[in-house]
């Protein structure tokens, strides 16, 4: 059994983007943090930093959480999907195309974790109605009020999706 | 932040040893209140961390007219589960408008059973006065700003609520809870399972230290019985209850049978209405017999301020779900 050690230090192994990355974090590190502070995948923003903005939503075995409370120890052997992995390396997921067709940010701060999590909505079936997409990306506060236009970004690219 | 000590467990009986062993050690699982409270607020005194996320303790089993739901079966699972959709409409109803998409993917059963009865005075460390984080300091919450807090169970000792939505249902159901420990196992009633603070609201539960939740068994309900999960909120999404109500029954002739009655939003545990449920059961199923029920449920209720509001909206609440289920027109 892994019983850690007094220094509080946990070992990991897992896969950021498809690229894998093992060591040894402090016990009560966050995800968020890991990818932060020590591999600069900066794309994913910290927000609130409780669980209740959304904005450091990034996907764990293709499942969105809030990286925030997510300990990096927890992560041992699983896939993590952040903004920078959306989409292929120097292009756009169509939902980043939409975002910026609809105009659905204006400081941008939460939009990393909006994508992400736009992107997990459409992979579970939720984009039926706006109604349904409103309710389904509740968990995403923008506090410049970008509601409509994101709920309109969604709805487009769920559409050509499917 | 806090340091802790992250200890991975590989089987149940050794996460069990490791915890019962170690008074400051505590179960990690879905980690959605556990990380918010140990880590960033401060509050709580575990220091040691043991990770039960990959034990063999997730997914659902339908036993006959009950199903079993295991311990780290998520939330987003478990309002997905067929036989929930089917047979537990108003535990599916409760598991979607609770928390967000993103924490109903983290979270996990036994862990919403397990959040802390807690308020924002409980949260932050700066405030001396709480008797669930230093029994016997007082209660800020009864003399400061309230809202989000308990009128039901609650005294002048702490008025933190429970703010599950799924406990609602499920007490309303009569779950049970399957816990396991260093000598072996037992069962207990969920209506039993959680203690009003009265003198020590440090203390929430009968759980003793070590023990594990390992299943839930939920009974299914009957066919004919209509129920429905009610929730009224400050935002219409991603928000705690101010007042919630699960209510379950059949109409014979006009005749209510077998309500079940419970409350959020305004418990200091998930609040089973039994006094309401005596007032619906075999009375006429009218507007008047329904607001019958909702004066007996709120009784009694201790209020501050902030918090009177309560009253009259878990009444209407209360109501409002009874006329849903019953079909009787508003």
């Amino acid at each position: 059994m892994n019983t850690g050690r007094s220094t509080g230090i946990a070992d990991v192994a897992l896969r950021i983007n498809g690229v894998a990355f093992r060591g040894a974090v402090d016990g009560g590190i966050t995800l968020l943090d890991l990818l932060r502070d020590h591999l600069e995948l900066v794309g994913t923003k910290k927000g609130c930093d409780q669980g209740a903005c959304g904005t450091c939503t990034v996907l764990l075995d293709g499942r969105r959480v809030v990286s925030c409370l997510v300990l990096a120890a927890q992560c041992d052997g699983r896939e993590v999907t952040t903004i920078e992995g959306l989409a292929p390396e120097g292009g756009l997921h169509p939902l980043q195309e939409a975002f910026i067709r609809h105009d659905a940010f204006q400081c941008g701060f939460c939009t990393s974790g909006q994508l992400m999590s736009a992107a997990a909505l459409i992979e579970e079936g939720r984009a039926g109605s706006d109604a349904e997409i409103r309710e389904y990306m509740s968990g995403n506060l923008c506090r410049c009020g970008a509601y409509p236009n994101i709920v309109a970004a969604i709805r487009d690219t769920a559409r050509q999706v499917v | 932040m806090s340091t802790v000590e992250y200890v991975r467990a590989q089987d149940v009986p050794g996460a069990i040893a490791l915890v019962a062993a170690d008074v400051a050690a505590a179960y990690l699982a879905g980690g959605t209140t556990q990380v918010d409270l140990l880590l960033k607020d401060g509050v709580g005194e575990a220091t040691r961390l043991v990770d039960i996320g990959r034990l063999p303790l997730a997914g659902t089993e339908q036993v006959g007219d009950v199903l079993r739901v295991r311990a780290l079966t998520t939330m987003a699972d478990l309002a997905e589960d067929p036989v929930v959709i089917a047979r537990l409409p108003l535990v599916r109803e409760a598991l979607l408008a609770g928390a967000s998409p993103q924490l109903r993917n983290m979270a996990t059963i036994g862990g919403n059973l397990l959040q802390r009865t807690r308020c924002r005075y409980f949260r932050d460390r700066r405030v001396t006065a709480c008797n669930k984080r230093r029994p016997g300091s007082g209660c800020a919450a009864v003399h400061g700003p309230a809202r989000m807090h308990a009128i039901l169970g609650a005294s002048e000792n702490c008025i933190a609520l429970h703010a599950s939505d799924l406990c609602v249902p499920l007490v309303a159901l009569d779950a049970v809870v399957h816990l396991q420990g260093t000598g072996g196992s037992r069962t207990v009633p969920l209506t039993a399972f959680y203690r009003v603070p009265s003198q020590r609201p440090d203390v929430e539960n009968v759980l003793e230290h070590g023990e594990l939740v390992t299943h839930v068994d939920v009974p299914l309900l009957p066919s004919g019985m209509r129920s429905a999960y009610l929730k009224v909120r400050d935002r219409a999404s991603y928000e705690f209850a101010l007042t919630s109500a699960a209510a379950a029954l059949s109409v014979e002739d006009g005749t209510i049978r077998t309500p079940r009655l419970a409350l959020g939003g305004v418990g200091t545990i998930p609040w089973r209405a039994r006094e309401a449920e005596d007032v619906l059961r075999d009375a006429p199923a009218t507007a008047d017999t329904f607001r019958a029920a909702a004066e007996a449920a709120v009784r009694d209720p201790f209020t501050v301020p902030g918090t009177e509001f309560k009253v009259e909206l878990a009444k209407r609440t209360i109501v409002r779900v009874l006329k849903d289920v019953s079909g009787v027109p508003s």
